[in-house]
């Protein structure tokens, strides 16, 4: 885990006393409410449907246990007991009253976190492989990448106005479980085929919201020592050019667009070109010290498969459903990375409450080298977990009822908090997500289905990823109802894919039949293990479109 | 502010978002007849014509800049046995609280029950 240099604490501790200075401010009418909001939205404090929002960074998705514990303990204090995991790998608090503010943004300060940057036309929390460092697929583990891109754009003094928020994520694997394609920036670490060196496959462009795109590759191998004049590079070009005149085409995908990837390309590599790159790059030194900081930790010497595992899994064929489910290999023989589903069938998927985080915070301590992650899938993840913990772990789980084997599968949901909570939203999607739980709870049926990504956003800012679900789901407002209209062939991945709208909108209670009739198709068309992705890029749209349009004729 | 929005079809109530807390707030009549804000939107006066709905109008310019709320604005309602409801479900979420979560809102009484005592 990075830990803050006093530096980092001074500086935390200082935007603290300003917005503290700023809140007595505001009530005391020096402030308006004009002056007043970009500098809450700058702390990440949003207003929404029923109270204020507060929006934690959580750099890279990184937590330790003191951290969730903290974050369990301002839940409790200044909320309602419970906070929310999103799609930025961040965490937000529902209830917060703007005069308890101050007060949480120091208890977040005790433990190296805040909320600096979690809005605005800035460049926002930088995203990272939630197995970084434990996946097997791994190149290099691209939190110290992360972390550099974190120091280097927190209040840089030339990118705190852009045209619109920008966002970056990372990854060092082969396969993309941080969704790069959907950012405006999307860095892979690989290496080259000649010389072998570690480099950065860049892509810029890619975003979701009312213009869907996928990121486009800028430079196929960029050395790691010229990372930050090539991010210079693509701010500055996308500084100068992005539109400003109008919000819904101010982002970088809508500049790459306009002007063609290759120009585009050829404009940022004029402009890395032009800048003195060693006055810009980071200082190698500074490079290695961040780097210590993500040193694995030291893991026992196991063998590749836990007998005690084995012997647990074979006479309880619940926990051994769950161990395949949510666990997938590690680096180190005889661990684990666990993946704890905040998707119990009919909760808010997403949300935890603080006594959920401290069991969590508790477990991590315990059997995970005191570290833990946060998904863009909105789930939990325990990195380092030897295979011989994992049945205590999962008895301990089920009594605070996050036991659930659902991790991938159809029932996994991802949701923004739509209209239950959101000013921006146009419906709800917190229910839509539990009937469709509901309806496919029966844990036989979701093994029969298999790997199914369901994503759901209340309006087209797409929080809720829903372009890029296998079935995407977007809640709008037609006529003076919610109406849902259904997507199908959309892929998170590195095959990212934007899905396609299958047919008319639909009223709240006919998506779960629609989402069934959509499931049945691939049920009876499917090839072997042929998964759902897989079935509808062979099959199409065709099957899908005319089992959608019988619901649709049907309610109309 | 920015512009006054445009007036809805009345009859309206006017709500917003204290400035301190975020709640969800109405603007009200007191006994005496002034206008107050209140967390119970079963209280929330309504404006049936021109007149009364310019009031509102002014109470919520008057009362934003005296940084008593925030996002103050008129919806129209209809009337119904428990008071005026919201004839948008947008502004039905905001008498009510997330519809996930019954326990938490006014659908909850939150802030609503301490009022009633006060």
């Amino acid at each position: 885990m990075y830990r803050y240099d006093e530096f980092d604490a001074r500086f935390v501790r200082e935007r603290v006393a300003q917005f503290r200075d700023q809140v007595g401010r505001r009530l005391n009418g020096s402030l308006t409410e004009d002056e007043f909001k970009p500098l809450r939205l700058k702390n990440g404090v949003y207003l929404q449907l029923h109270a204020y929002m507060l929006r934690i960074a959580v750099p890279y998705g990184t937590l330790s246990s003191r951290q969730l514990r903290q974050l369990a303990l301002i839940g409790e204090r200044y909320d309602r007991g419970y906070g929310h995991f999103t799609t930025r790998q961040n965490l937000q608090f529902n209830w917060p009253k703007l005069r308890d503010i101050p007060e949480i943004l120091d208890l977040l300060a005790d433990v190296e976190m805040h909320c600096i940057q979690t809005s605005g036309n800035c460049i926002r929390n930088v995203t990272a492989d939630h197995f970084a460092g434990v996946a097997q697929d791994e190149i290099e583990d691209p939190r110290p990448t992360a972390e550099l891109i974190r120091q280097w754009s927190s209040l840089h003094p030339e990118f705190s106005y852009l045209p619109r928020k920008f966002k970056i994520a990372v990854t060092g694997a082969e396969h993309d479980r941080a969704v790069i394609k959907a950012h405006d920036i999307g860095l892979r670490l690989r290496r080259h085929p000649d010389t072998n060196a570690v480099s950065y496959e860049v892509s810029v462009g890619g975003g979701l919201g009312r213009t869907p795109m996928i990121g486009k590759v800028v430079r196929d191998y960029l050395p790691k020592a010229d990372l930050l004049a090539y991010l210079e590079a693509i701010m500055r070009v996308y500084n100068l050019e992005g539109r400003r005149d109008n919000k819904y085409k101010a982002r970088v995908k809508i500049l790459v667009h306009e002007i063609g990837v290759e120009e585009f390309t050829r404009r940022v590599e004029e402009e890395f070109a032009r800048l003195d790159g060693p006055s810009v790059n980071a200082d190698p030194a500074e490079v290695a010290r961040i780097a210590t900081y993500f040193t694995p930790p030291t893991y026992e010497v196991l063998p590749a498969v836990s007998r005690v595992l084995e012997a647990t899994k074979a006479t309880n064929p619940t926990f051994a459903r769950w161990v395949e489910v949510n666990t997938v290999p590690h680096k180190a023989p005889g661990y684990a990375a666990l993946t704890i589903s905040l998707k119990p069938i009919g909760q808010a998927p997403g949300d935890a409450t603080s006594e959920q985080m401290r069991l969590v915070a508790d477990l991590a301590e315990q059997y995970s080298h005191d570290e833990l992650r946060v998904t863009h899938a909105q789930n939990l993840v325990l990195p380092h977990v030897r295979q011989r913990d994992l049945f205590a772990i999962w008895q301990k789980l089920g009594e605070a009822g996050l036991a659930s084997a659902n991790v991938g599968m159809i029932t996994d949901i991802i949701s923004c908090p739509g209209l239950d909570y959101c000013a921006l939203a146009t419906a709800r999607s917190i229910p839509i997500a539990q009937a469709i739980q509901h309806r496919f709870a029966d844990a036989e049926r979701q093994r029969e289905i298999g790997e199914l990504n369901i994503k759901i956003s209340g309006c087209i800012n797409a929080c809720g990823h829903h372009h890029v679900g296998h079935i995407g789901i977007l809640g709008l407002e037609k006529r003076g109802i919610e109406s849902y209209q259904i997507t199908l062939g959309g892929d998170a991945t590195e095959n990212a894919a934007i899905g396609e709208i299958l047919g008319p909108g639909l009223a709240a209670e006919d998506v779960p039949d629609a989402i069934e009739r959509i499931v049945n198709v691939y049920v009876e068309a499917r090839q072997g293990n042929e998964s759902f992705i897989d079935a509808v890029r062979r099959l199409g749209l065709g099957p899908f479109k005319a089992a959608f349009q019988e619901v649709a004729h049907a309610v109309a | 502010m920015a512009a006054a929005p445009k007036r809805p079809p009345l009859p309206a109530i006017l709500l917003a978002n204290d400035l301190l807390d975020g709640d969800v707030v109405f603007a009200s009549v007191t006994a005496a007849g002034a206008l107050a804000w209140t967390r119970d939107p079963t209280l929330a006066l309504l404006a049936a014509d021109d007149a009364a709905a310019a009031r509102l109008e002014a109470y919520a310019v008057s009362e934003f800049a005296a940084q008593h709320v925030v996002d103050a604005y008129l919806v129209d309602v209809s009337i119904e046995a428990g008071g005026p409801v919201p004839r948008h479900y947008r502004e039905r979420m905001k008498t009510l609280g997330p519809s996930n979560r019954p326990d938490l809102g006014k659908q909850a009484g939150d802030g609503i029950a301490a009022e009633r005592r006060a």
